[in-house]
């Protein structure tokens, strides 16, 4: 039945990241039409007003554009999304380097761990 | 609106509820949870006007509930109500008859959603296929105040699914408020806007869930068990 959330994060912001993340992975493209509020709900088991809030966050992060009667689309502002890559890209170095901090690391640890693994696989690929 | 002035309702042995006060928000889907025997159906059938509170009043938009207030509120107990040797068209048609704002057509298209042969003798109706023709002739009312008494209990996933399908895919909120009991919490609670906690016949609060995740970073099942602990 629907799909599982974080109990201690709000849907509708789940629902936002979930999409601002399909977007960013080209499953969603610019201009794209997403599915009406009560498609929405019923595929994901949520409540419609939440889908709404949603739609609603997303439009006012300037993702998606709401077209009077026709429905919400992907925004066709190239700009925007390469701006919302890069805020994903900073969310999540910032949760990393919050971990590896609580894990009592060092930035230059870090920066070193990041070089040697990205060495290795570079290695192993080829 | 729904609102509760001071009602209590005493059995003969038990009090069933004890000075509630409480105004229920519309356009939402609300969960009632409480353990059993807090005084959720009591509550569920004063709001239908099938219970008479003992004190107090309850009332729909400011008028009492009354046998005219019940043409506003469309109720699934958790009882079979229909007649068995009936057929899912003619359980469909009798309930026609019975209420001026059932929308037969809506009724079918909700069966046809559901996968429900139409010429089945409801008697012969699987217990998953009774449970969604309830939901369906619940849903095919036109009215305000749609209430469901548990209505996933004893229902297998999938059949628990279709009905919670129907269910976003028939109600419109922008006219509809939709109260639900059931001990499936966890399972619809991406489904619910609002909880009411009900305990002892006391309720206890009444949140957003949103909120509940944001503050309190907590299932509505924990939230509840919070509650009846700091009551205790």
């Amino acid at each position: 039945m629907g799909e599982e959330f974080n109990p201690s994060k709000p849907i509708y912001l789940q629902l936002v990241d979930r999409i601002s993340w399909e977007i960013i992975k080209g499953e969603r493209k610019t201009g794209e039409k997403l599915p009406s509020v009560r498609e929405m709900a019923i595929q994901s088991g949520v409540n419609p007003n939440t889908v709404s809030r949603t739609y609603n966050e997303l439009e006012r992060m300037e993702i998606v554009e709401t077209k009077r009667g026709q429905g919400t689309f992907v925004t066709e502002q190239k700009e925007k999304l390469v701006e919302l890559r890069e805020q994903l890209k900073i969310n999540h170095i910032q949760n990393f380097i919050e971990e590896m901090k609580q894990m009592g690391f060092s930035s230059e640890d870090m920066i070193e761990g990041i070089r040697t693994y990205v060495t290795n696989e570079k290695g192993n690929q080829s | 609106m729904i609102t509760f002035e001071n009602v209590s309702k005493r059995y003969l042995t038990k009090q069933a509820l004890s000075d509630v006060n409480v105004s229920i928000p519309e356009g939402k889907i609300i969960g009632l949870v409480g353990s059993n025997g807090s005084g959720k159906s009591t509550f569920m059938k004063m709001i239908a006007g099938l219970v008479s509170p003992s004190e107090g009043k309850v009332m729909i938009d400011q008028e009492s509930v009354s046998r005219r207030t019940a043409n506003k509120v469309a109720f699934l107990s958790e009882l079979d109500a229909y007649y068995s040797f009936f057929s899912v068209k003619e359980t469909i048609h009798f309930f026609a008859t019975q209420f001026q704002d059932f929308d037969i057509e809506k009724a079918h298209d909700i069966i046809d959603f559901m996968d429900i042969d139409v010429n089945q003798k409801v008697k012969h109706l699987s217990k998953g296929n009774r449970g969604r023709l309830k939901i369906a002739l619940t849903l095919a009312r036109e009215v305000p105040i749609i209430l469901m008494d548990e209505p996933l209990s004893g229902l297998d996933p999938m059949v628990r699914d279709s009905i919670v399908k129907g269910l976003l895919s028939y109600i419109d909120l922008e006219k509809q408020t939709v109260i639900i009991t059931t001990h499936e919490v966890t399972e619809i609670e991406p489904l619910l806007e609002t909880v009411i906690a009900i305990r002892n016949g006391k309720v206890l609060a009444l949140e957003d869930v949103e909120t509940i995740r944001e503050r309190d970073r907590m299932r509505i099942v924990e939230w509840l068990k919070k509650l009846y602990q700091e009551e205790a």
